[in-house]
């Protein structure tokens, strides 16, 4: 589903990326994680080119992102993403963030779309606030209708960055709760997180990050329980 | 001292003032209008193209409000009534002159309003709005304009403030508003103090108000 080459990526002369392999196949959950300043978050940036790649390939469902034929806003549309401060819009009510991209990207009309937005709104446990602004909600119920709001565009794959990581501790159940479901769905997820419990319990696979490179990767037991790397082994004991 | 003080309160003035100032006013306001809603729309093409980060579009923008903003609203008007008139042969009447010139020169002031409102805006709702496959132009329209122009809206009042108060020196291209009726009464009558009194009073009958509303919608957006 999602194919990354020797992806670099400096800001500057900084160079935040330097030189990343992976695959993601299609109904995989991947968990990415590692230390802050690791690269994880603009790594997974890349994949919808909210970060302009510096050199190598992200293809996406046979699409390369760097081929300038590539319908960029197309393509986009099938990468759903969730962000670490929701960016949801405030001037909006929350049938209006959810409808928006079906009816002025998706070209649905007001019937079809709302009808969509009920039954996602309904899926992620917030059917009740559809006609609240996200002013008056708290950070687990933004980060749903945000994660309702991705799903609006019937994605291929759903990023995301730190979803959890804005919110009270109390909240993050909620979150991580209809994101399992979308898992056993069998949607593409690519996580950058620091629940560790979701990455072990959820995760296919976890890619360990550290300075700008993949360190590890493999399936969660592996990773968690006997790591092979000296970062990952130095970054898994400082969390415990 | 006792006479003129006595002869004030007993000024014909006050009530003969009344008819040019009512006349004087319909203009400054038709002027400021007609003036700062063109210079919103200019301004917000040149706002959004300072926003570009194309260099060439940016560089017209820039020198576009630096010079505006650089030079006094009195020499614009001379240049486009008088000298524009001379070498280009066109003939602006003064009220097209005067609205053109508030136009202009609230453009200018306006574009800065349009990209700090712009600015002002977390850059994650464009990142959001791109995210959904949205164009920019999309993202801009739906998304980033609606919030940044209710941040505008308080300073965009404070500019239609100042952009009236610019109207009187029309008078010099002797454009009929408050100001140029004004002086006309006074050179025919002599006598200055009362009339430009009442000319004060006849600005500030539109500015108190102006600002009195601005004030409450700024508590109403809460910005």
């Amino acid at each position: 589903m999602i194919t990354v080459k020797d992806l670099h990526k400096s800001f500057g002369d900084n160079e935040v990326l330097s030189g990343i392999d992976a695959q993601v196949e299609e109904r995989e959950v991947v968990c990415v994680i590692g230390p802050s300043g690791s690269g994880k978050s603009t790594f997974l940036r890349c994949m919808n080119m909210l970060e302009e790649i510096t050199s190598g390939e992200v293809i996406i469902d046979g699409e390369s992102l760097t081929d300038p034929k590539t319908n960029i806003n197309k393509l986009r549309a099938q990468v759903g993403m969730v962000f670490q401060h929701f960016n949801l819009f405030p001037h909006m009510t929350v049938m209006e963030n959810v409808t928006l991209g079906p009816r002025k990207v998706s070209s649905k009309d007001k019937a079809e779309a709302d009808q969509l937005a009920k039954a996602l709104l309904d899926k992620v446990g917030l059917a009740d606030k559809a006609q609240a602004y996200p002013g008056s909600l708290s950070g687990g119920q933004k980060q749903r209708v945000a994660i309702a709001r991705a799903l609006a565009m019937n994605p291929k794959v759903m990023l995301f960055d730190e979803p959890t990581s804005a919110l009270d501790p109390e909240l993050v159940g909620d979150v991580l709760g209809v994101m399992k479901d979308l898992a056993k769905e069998g949607m593409t997820m690519v996580v950058v997180t620091h629940e560790m419990g979701f990455a072990r319990e959820m995760g296919d696979r976890v890619i360990f990050m550290d300075k700008g490179v993949i360190q590890e990767e493999g399936k969660p037991e592996q990773i968690f329980d006997n790591p092979q790397n000296e970062r990952t082994q130095s970054f898994l004991s400082k969390l415990l | 001292m006792l006479e003129n003080l006595q002869e004030i309160f007993s000024s014909p003035h006050y009530t003969n003032t009344l008819p040019f100032l009512w006349r004087g006013m319909q203009l400054t306001l038709l002027v400021t209008f007609v003036g700062v809603f063109i210079g919103f729309i200019i301004g917000s093409f040149i706002g959004l193209m300072r926003l570009s980060k194309n260099k060439v579009i940016y560089g017209i923008a820039t020198v576009y409000i630096e010079a505006f903003r650089g030079t006094p609203i009195l020499v614009q008007a001379l240049f486009l009534y008088f000298g524009f008139s001379d070498f280009l042969g066109i003939n602006f009447t003064a009220i097209q002159a005067g609205i053109l010139v508030i136009a202009l020169n609230a453009g200018a002031y306006i574009a800065e309003i349009v990209r700090g409102g712009v600015e002002s805006i977390d850059k994650g709702q464009m990142e959001a709005g791109r995210s959904m496959g949205m164009t920019s132009t999309q993202t801009m329209r739906y998304i980033i304009w609606p919030q940044a122009f209710k941040r505008m809206i308080p300073p965009l009042g404070n500019q239609f403030i100042i952009s009236l108060k610019d109207t009187s020196i029309f008078a010099v291209i002797s454009l009929g508003e408050m100001t140029y009726l004004m002086r006309q009464y006074v050179s025919t009558t002599g006598d200055p103090f009362v009339p430009y009194i009442m000319l004060c009073l006849g600005y500030l009958i539109i500015t108190i108000p102006s600002m009195v509303i601005l004030r409450r919608v700024e508590r109403r957006l809460d910005v």
